[in-house]
């Protein structure tokens, strides 16, 4: 049976192994820190709002919520796979859904700090709170079951340099496509639309909405909602333990 | 439940990847507290074997049965009673010595001391060592270790001594006599017919997933044998010449190794002396001759054609 302490030491590992990876506390904090200094300094977003803090504080959240649930835990989890470390826990009592809670608890201890740090800095740079906070907390825990499906799906599926190699590929693309450091309207009309289907923009946009109370996002919601029920129908059917 | 008198029960399991089957038909048991071995050439379905016990594998057809429960559907409660030792790997490199034998304590509800377990499989000045900074060696007896703490009545070790040095295999021979000692029963996959030699009070010969042989290794090695002579010389004798010399049936001649003959009759006198007449006549020089008690090592070559071509 799994128990509450067995659960409990695995997040302890979870959050040890997290804290001790550099690179991935680089992707999950100075990246999205890197990009609200830089562009709201520099001015090199010109957008239709009246600081460009305003816009880039809820697109930064968003990039941070998908830097830790997509990119850190995907890869960590495709290595855990390769080294025979999921298959090994497979046979204590920790259950595979005791080894889920633990890593849900990291990537949301994680999050908590890269907001807690990301809206201390966007308050030093200007940034008010217009809309509603917990609304904003309630679609990026919706974000984070999207983007940690999408990281297990890979770690899951793809040898573990594959997973490292995709997972840093679609942050990439996402931070293009997500409406995250520019608005998307700077995207040609075609590339928009596509774009907002996606989960990256369908959340930065809605989190955005939320901050700044102008008005309910219910086609982002939509699109939201739907990749939160699909992906992780997909991950649980095509999850392989070992590689 | 007959089943549950036994530690480990496999009965007829078969279990295919694709067209490759890795075990067919294969029956035994383990009694409680026995140490039994599993041998046999790479791809003979060892490892398969302990994996479908481990709950890692599902047999196609037959079952298997660990403390008289099925590894699959039980496995909550199994997980509790077994220890398991991958072939490799199943470590986080990222974590410390002491880290990861903290964390196997909180999955188990009554844990052994893991200060205890460091001393036994002497990692004790290693505990805050990164383990991908350990040798091979010391991450088998890490393993071994994490295998140990939730004091499992059942315990799998995959090829536990590969890659030790031979002052550790030492110490994790000692290991296992202690868990005998103790009524743990524990199944172990081995290359080293020394290791089954001397750990196992039964072994079991796999060869391309069936099962060739099973017995206490004094059983394997003292079979028939007073009915037995073997001689080496240099390879591809003519056995038809020698058969008609000694005055027995070809078919009681055998080369099962290049060079190596076994003879299936008593080494009387008379043999012993046709057998020295015709090797003058055919000009060829003897190099040993023996008859009693093979090695285990020769009772496995003999019996999965290990060395042969194929």
């Amino acid at each position: 049976m799994t128990t509450r302490r067995a659960v409990m030491a695995q997040t302890r590992v979870e959050l040890i192994l997290t804290l001790r990876r550099g690179e991935s506390l680089l992707v999950s904090f100075l990246i999205p820190l890197g990009i609200l200094v830089f562009f709201s300094k520099v001015g090199a977003v010109n957008t239709s709002l009246k600081d460009p803090v305003e816009f880039l504080v809820p697109g930064v959240l968003s990039l941070a919520v998908m830097s830790t649930a997509m990119v850190s835990l995907g890869i960590a989890t495709g290595y855990e796979r390769r080294y025979g470390v999921l298959k090994r826990l497979g046979s204590t009592p920790l259950s595979r859904g005791g080894l889920l809670v633990a890593k849900t608890i990291n990537v949301v201890v994680i999050e908590v700090m890269q907001i807690v740090v990301i809206v201390a800095t966007g308050v030093a740079l200007g940034w008010e709170l217009t809309g509603q906070f917990v609304a904003a907390l309630g679609l990026l825990l919706l974000g984070t079951v999207v983007f940690a499906s999408i990281g297990m799906l890979l770690a899951g599926t793809l040898r573990a340099e594959a997973t490292l190699a995709v997972a840093n590929g679609l942050f990439l693309l996402f931070l293009f496509l997500g409406g995250m450091a520019y608005p998307l309207d700077r995207l040609p009309d075609a590339l928009a639309s596509f774009a907002r289907l996606l989960p990256p923009a369908a959340l930065s946009e809605s989190v955005r909405a939320a901050l700044e109370g102008s008005g309910f996002p219910w086609s982002e919601l939509v699109v939201l909602a739907l990749w939160a029920v699909v992906m992780p129908f997909i991950v649980v059917r095509k999850f392989r333990w070992e590689e | 439940m007959s089943l549950s008198q036994n530690a480990i029960e496999v009965i007829d399991a078969t279990k295919s990847y694709g067209s490759l089957r890795a075990t067919e038909n294969l029956s035994f048991s383990v009694n409680k507290g026995e140490v039994f071995g599993i041998l046999g050439p790479n791809g003979a379905g060892k490892t398969t074997t302990v994996e479908m016990l481990e709950g890692y594998r599902f047999p196609d057809s037959g079952q298997v049965r660990v403390l008289g429960l099925d590894p699959k559907k039980d496995a909550a409660t199994l997980h509790e009673r077994v220890g398991v030792m991958l072939q490799e790997g199943g470590l986080s490199p990222g974590l410390k010595v002491a880290e990861a034998l903290r964390l196997y304590r909180g999955l188990y509800s009554s844990p052994d001391d893991p200060e205890r377990l460091l001393r036994l499989v002497e990692l004790q000045d290693s505990s805050r060592t990164l383990i991908r900074r350990l040798s091979g060696g010391q991450r088998q007896r890490l393993s071994l270790a994490l295998a140990l703490i939730g004091r499992p009545e059942v315990i799998f070790l995959d090829e536990p001594t590969a890659g030790m040095d031979p002052r550790a295999r030492l110490v994790t021979w000692e290991i296992i006599r202690q868990l005998r000692t103790d009524g743990v029963t524990v199944l172990l996959t081995t290359h080293g017919m020394d290791e089954a030699e001397s750990l196992c009070d039964r072994v079991a010969i796999l060869d391309r997933g069936a099962l060739v042989a099973i017995g206490s290794p004094r059983d394997l090695t003292t079979r028939a044998d007073a009915q037995e002579t073997r001689f080496t010389a240099q390879s591809e004798l003519d056995l038809v010449s020698l058969a008609i010399a000694l005055g027995i049936e070809r078919v009681s001649l055998t080369e099962y190794q290049p060079g190596q003959y076994s003879v299936a009759a008593e080494p009387t006198p008379d043999l012993i002396a046709r057998l020295a007449i015709w090797l003058r006549e055919q000009n060829v020089r003897l190099g040993t001759l023996e008859a009693g008690q093979r090695s285990l090592e020769e009772v496995f070559l003999r019996l999965t054609g290990e060395g042969e071509d194929r």
